[in-house]
């Protein structure tokens, strides 16, 4: 089996690990990794539950071999949290909280995925529009919620993060 | 997804010389984004044994002006990067219009503009690996007698595919042509002609790529002057989705009339259907009878299947909206 050492940027962490070039970025994170906040759900490209970022933007770790993903940064459900401390902040990360506080999740297992595209909109567009918000997570599926909380979650997100802006816009 | 060993090339002649060895029996594949390829493995309908990774060669890369003024796309340019470049945006609409609406924004931030003109069928038939249909080398189209509602309604027959590709009517429109390296030298295609119907064979294929043969970019020549263009597509869904009917439409309008028209329509047959308009237009009006005869045309010879009946009145529609959007 074709097999080989592959460096990866996880989480702000430089990992090696050992992986048949067959293996998708998701399954290095799941069973290689034991990152298993990232979903397995479809597994071809359809729900969006395995997206991470690469490079700050939202992909299909299901859809993306591990070894294209050297020399980029990955960022994983794991990750959000850590990095928000690291830039200064407290607490988990405006969108996890408000994710929380809005009840934006039933099951849980769009959830990671969810937050992660909401994450790469909000570092791309500080303000965004409720059109731009659907559109950022249009290609992440979610069975229970009917979306309607995960749309306010992102909305309570963006707010937390304007709402001591003297003129209200952009943090 | 079962076991292969993924090369990576050091430049374009290894890859061209890789890709040549095993392209015949698809036992060696090239892979860029991977967002159609790696589902094809996952469902068993690709299963090469070797995988070309030409993601990082830097001759498929970028999109940029050339010399006499043509826009050149590589290859590897992604779908959020077309849909995101502001000289498109603002002079081409129909390119940054067809990217939107291409899938979501996961794989519009890898899907390349290579895949997604090279992109295999979605007929649920070809995507099922249990069916082994005449696209699988089968002697069956289980499509033609069964489940039809997504298939042609032009140009069908053996196969009834729809190719699903939205980049490729939008480049269409403009006259794009395809440039390619293969092992025996470089060419360049029309896009309008790179594609094959199935009647033309072989049926496991909906393009005249020949072996070893890899698309490096795709250059969109100068347009006219005063070029006005979109790109409609329909869907079943809202937020991501393959087109049920799209028409790419670029005009040059001049004093009222039509100096110029180039029509492709997407997601009604099995390549991109593209109809030559100018006939009928040129020198005339937009008018509700000039919009008739330019449908009249584009569905000439169309023939419902059992259950996508609905797509003839939907192209109509979607070419008389695309008429009124730019007239």
């Amino acid at each position: 089996m074709a097999s080989s050492i592959v460096e990866l940027k996880v989480n702000g962490d430089t990992v090696e690990v050992a992986a048949p070039d067959h293996f998708t970025l998701l399954e290095v994170l799941r069973y290689r990794l034991g990152l298993t906040g990232s979903k397995q759900g479809c597994d071809k490209g359809d729900c969006g539950a395995c997206t991470v970022l690469v490079d700050g933007e939202p992909v299909l770790a299901c859809l993306t071999l591990a070894r294209l993903a050297v020399g980029h940064e990955v960022t994983t459900i794991e990750g959000l949290m850590p990095a928000h401390l690291r830039a200064g902040g407290t607490g988990a990360d405006p969108v996890q909280e408000a994710f929380d506080r809005c009840g934006a999740l039933q099951c849980g297992f769009c959830q990671p995925g969810m937050m992660l595209s909401a994450r790469a909109l909000l570092d791309r567009e500080p303000n965004p529009s409720r059109a731009a918000i659907k559109g950022a997570l249009s290609g992440n599926l979610c069975r229970c919620t009917g979306y309607t909380q995960i749309i306010e979650a992102v909305e309570t997100a963006i707010a937390a993060s304007t709402e001591r802006a003297p003129d209200g816009g952009s943090r | 997804m079962e076991k292969f060993e993924l090369l990576q090339p050091k430049g374009l002649r290894e890859a061209v010389l890789a890709l040549a060895e095993g392209d015949a029996d698809r036992s060696t594949m090239v892979l860029a984004g991977g967002q159609d390829l790696l589902t094809e493995m996952k469902e068993h309908l690709a299963e090469p044994s070797l995988v070309v990774d030409i993601s990082g060669l830097p001759q498929l890369a970028g999109i940029g002006e050339v010399k006499d003024g043509s826009i050149r796309l590589g290859a590897n340019a992604t779908i959020a990067q077309i849909a995101g470049h502001p000289r498109l945006r603002a002079d081409l609409p129909i390119l940054t219009e067809a990217a939107d609406s291409i899938a979501s924004p996961q794989i519009r931030s890898v899907a390349t503009l290579g895949g997604n003109l090279n992109q295999r069928p979605r007929c649920w038939y070809y995507r099922n690996e249990e069916a082994f249909c005449l696209k699988k080398g089968g002697s069956v189209c289980y499509a033609a007698e069964g489940m039809n509602k997504y298939n042609a309604i032009l140009g069908g027959g053996p196969s009834y595919i729809v190719h699903p590709s939205d980049m490729a009517p939008a480049l269409i429109a403009l006259d794009a042509r395809v440039q390619l390296v293969g092992p025996d030298g470089d060419r360049e295609v029309a896009l309008a002609d790179y594609y094959t119907l199935p009647s033309d064979g072989p049926m496991t294929s909906e393009t005249v790529r020949a072996n070893g043969e890899i698309v490096v970019d795709v250059i969109v020549p100068p347009q006219p002057q005063g070029l006005r263009s979109t790109y409609l597509k329909f869907k079943e869904r809202e937020s991501y989705d393959w087109a049920l009917a799209s028409v790419a439409l670029a005009v040059v309008m001049d004093g009222g009339v039509v100096r110029h028209a180039r029509m492709s329509l997407g997601g009604v047959a099995p390549k991109p259907w593209t109809v030559d308009v100018q006939g009928v237009l040129a020198g005339r009006p937009v008018n509700d009878e000039t919009v008739a005869k330019v449908a009249d045309l584009a569905l000439d010879g169309a023939k419902a299947l059992a259950h996508n009946g609905y797509k003839i009145p939907l192209t109509r529609g979607l070419i008389a909206r695309a008429f009124q959007q730019l007239s």
